[in-house]
């Protein structure tokens, strides 16, 4: 098992120098001199000549690559123009609101939606079926904003049970913690369980045309064990890999819902650069991103030998 | 005088009146439920966008200041460029530069369904472009499809932002900046198609009889592609639409003059509590439009391309 996941992170190593060298083009090939852009509107000639020397803008491409390579690797972001500290900084700040709206979203959709899948899978063509399947397009296709709007209008405004915007830290206390983070869990949850309920409710369906349920059937095991241990366990590989690609998307909806819900975290801030035109906190921000979309999914790859033993590297 | 086979075939659907051997991919198509709901509301979203002028719309970037934030139904009057007070009624109330929502909300049909198209189009084009060469030109795979690795490895919203934030939004820039992150699945999916394609007896036959390259894979291994591509196709326009909008809710997209379904309702996101109406009238346009787009590709995927429902 170790030689696997030697060889599995060697091969993300690859993935994440293409990634460092499109974030890097993404400056190069934008008109305009890199090192006025990365210097801001306001910057004078000296602070442009100063970026200029330390991102070493003068030298060859491959040059200019290897430099920013190398910070890169030394966990050294740049610093941010618009705020004036560095980006690991400003992400070090922010990280605790994203990674807890994260966490309580992936828990809240996996908690609903694998159950929801199973049994539309149980019950095929049923009406739950029909109405899951229906749900999941519907999912798909609704914006988040509007989910988050229609949300905070309904459960705050309207009926006023919850905050309507804002966050708590946790060492706040739990229970403030919790009531600003359930409306953009839910919110962010429903695009999530659309796709994850889908590929459950396939993958279920699949393992249950398969002889060994049949036996299990005969065998007179009941029906919601032949469900969770025979049919879900061996799902379990296609399930686990849509919820680390669906990573990605949870990436995008935190950029929307924390701007719905004013929470000050790493989607909040990758708006407010944008907005700012701040080059290097968006260049970290995409990077660190795409470090944990692809870390995630390496997690993802390795777990399939605890949920599918045959596998084997 | 011996029968058609349509006739054989006629006799023997007697029983079974739902097998029709005969049908056409087309009439297949035609018969599905979800492209039949899909398309109707896709036409009559065209028939909106194609005569917006003439339902009752004014010019939606015009704005009167002494409308500002009407409730939905107001009767009231607009200045217009010329100097005319006519007189006006706001289905859907007007924003807080009193501008009409209700013909923002239709002149923004007009770019959402573009947007979706166009971006969808570009997609396409580049991901087939770089399939057909990784699939068939094989010392450019390897480094081709870890490019494409890469892409999909950041979150799509993030390079559509990054590359609009780079480039000042325009309507070019947008459609292009929705379109890149959608290249990689695409190219993957015409890759794949390729490898298989390229091992049937007749592209066998074509190589040994010296036909070039080149025209094996335009007329041989691109056809074989359409089904698959145009299914695809559709959920990236459904795809792209939203982007689109989402974009241009954070207010990083199409500058805020031009009318679509996100720019009003990041203009109505100021004054939500009071005039929620701003944000779920072109919440609700948007919805309908993504869900028919989505809809319509579920339809096409079940009848043109049953072996995609399985890859997805």
């Amino acid at each position: 098992m170790y030689p696997f996941i030697a060889r599995r992170l060697l091969a993300t190593i690859p993935v994440l120098v293409i990634v460092a060298v499109l974030v890097f083009l993404l400056l190069r090939i934008t008109p305009g001199d890199p090192a006025a852009i990365l210097a801001g509107d306001a910057a004078s000639t000296e602070q442009i000549e100063g970026i200029r020397k330390t991102l070493g803008l003068d030298q060859p491409l491959p040059v200019q690559f290897g430099i920013w390579a190398l910070q890169m690797v030394q966990g050294d972001l740049g610093e941010s123009y618009y705020y004036k500290v560095r980006v690991t900084q400003l992400i070090a700040q922010r990280i605790e609101a994203t990674f807890s709206l994260a966490l309580v979203t992936i828990v809240v959709a996996v908690l609903i939606s694998v159950p929801l899948g199973v049994i539309a899978a149980w019950r095929f063509g049923g009406w739950f079926d029909r109405f899951l399947m229906g749900f999941s397009v519907f999912g798909f296709s609704v914006p988040v904003f509007i989910v988050g709007y229609l949300l905070v209008w309904l459960v705050s405004l309207k009926l006023g049970w919850l905050p309507v915007q804002g966050y708590k830290r946790i060492d706040a206390g739990l229970w403030p913690w919790i009531q600003h983070l359930v409306l953009p869990a839910i919110t962010l949850s429903v695009i999530y369980i659309a796709l994850i309920a889908r590929v459950t409710r396939a993958s279920v369906l699949e393992a249950l045309g398969e002889d060994y349920i049949r036996t299990a059937r005969a065998k007179g095991l009941p029906e919601s064990k032949v469900l969770v241990k025979h049919a879900l366990a061996n799902a379990a590989v296609p399930i686990a890999t849509v919820i680390g690609i669906g990573i990605a998307l949870l990436i995008g909806g935190v950029v929307v819902t924390e701007s719905v819900y004013a929470i000050p975290g790493l989607g909040r801030l990758t708006v407010d650069a944008v907005l700012a035109r701040d080059f290097p906190t968006i260049q970290g921000l995409i990077l660190f991103f795409s470090l944990i979309y692809v870390g995630v999914n390496l997690l993802v790859d390795l777990s399939y030998v605890v949920f599918d033993p045959r596998i084997r590297y | 005088m011996a029968a058609t086979d349509a006739d054989r075939y006629a006799a023997l659907s007697v029983e079974s009146a739902d097998v029709r051997p005969q049908e056409t991919a087309w009439q297949r198509v035609r018969r599905n439920l979800s492209v039949r709901i899909g398309g109707v509301v896709l036409v009559l979203l065209l028939a909106v966008a194609a005569l917006a002028p003439w339902l009752g719309t004014v010019d939606p970037t015009m704005f009167d200041a002494g409308s500002r934030d009407l409730p939905p139904g107001a009767k009231g009057e607009m200045l217009t460029l010329d100097g005319e007070v006519i007189k006006h009624r706001f289905h859907f109330g007007s924003d807080s530069l009193g501008r009409d929502i209700y013909s923002r909300v239709i002149y923004g049909t007009r770019v959402s369904l573009f947007v979706g198209v166009v971006a969808a189009l570009v997609s396409l084009l580049l991901g087939v472009f770089c399939g057909l060469t990784a699939g068939y030109l094989r010392w450019l795979d390897g480094i081709l499809m870890r490019v494409m690795d890469g892409i999909m490895a950041i979150p799509a919203i993030l390079i559509a932002i990054a590359l609009v934030a780079m480039w000042r939004a325009s309507l070019v820039t947008v459609i292009i900046a929705i379109a890149i992150p959608e290249i990689p699945r695409v190219a993957r999916l015409v890759r794949s198609l390729v490898l298989t394609i390229r091992e049937e007896p007749y592209v066998e036959a074509a190589t040994s009889l010296g036909t070039p390259t080149w025209k094996i894979m335009l007329g041989h291994i691109l056809p074989n592609t359409i089904a698959p591509l145009v299914v695809m196709g559709t959920f990236i326009a459904a795809s792209a639409i939203l982007i689109e909008a989402i974009l241009s809710f954070l207010g990083v997209g199409l500058p805020p003059d031009i009318p679509t379904w996100g720019n009003i309702m990041a203009e109505g996101r100021i004054a939500f509590v009071q005039f929620p109406h701003n944000i779920f009238i072109p919440g609700i346009f948007l919805t309908i439009t993504v869900l028919a787009v989505n809809i319509l590709g579920d339809g096409l995927r079940d009848t043109l391309d049953p072996k995609m429902a399985k890859r997805i």
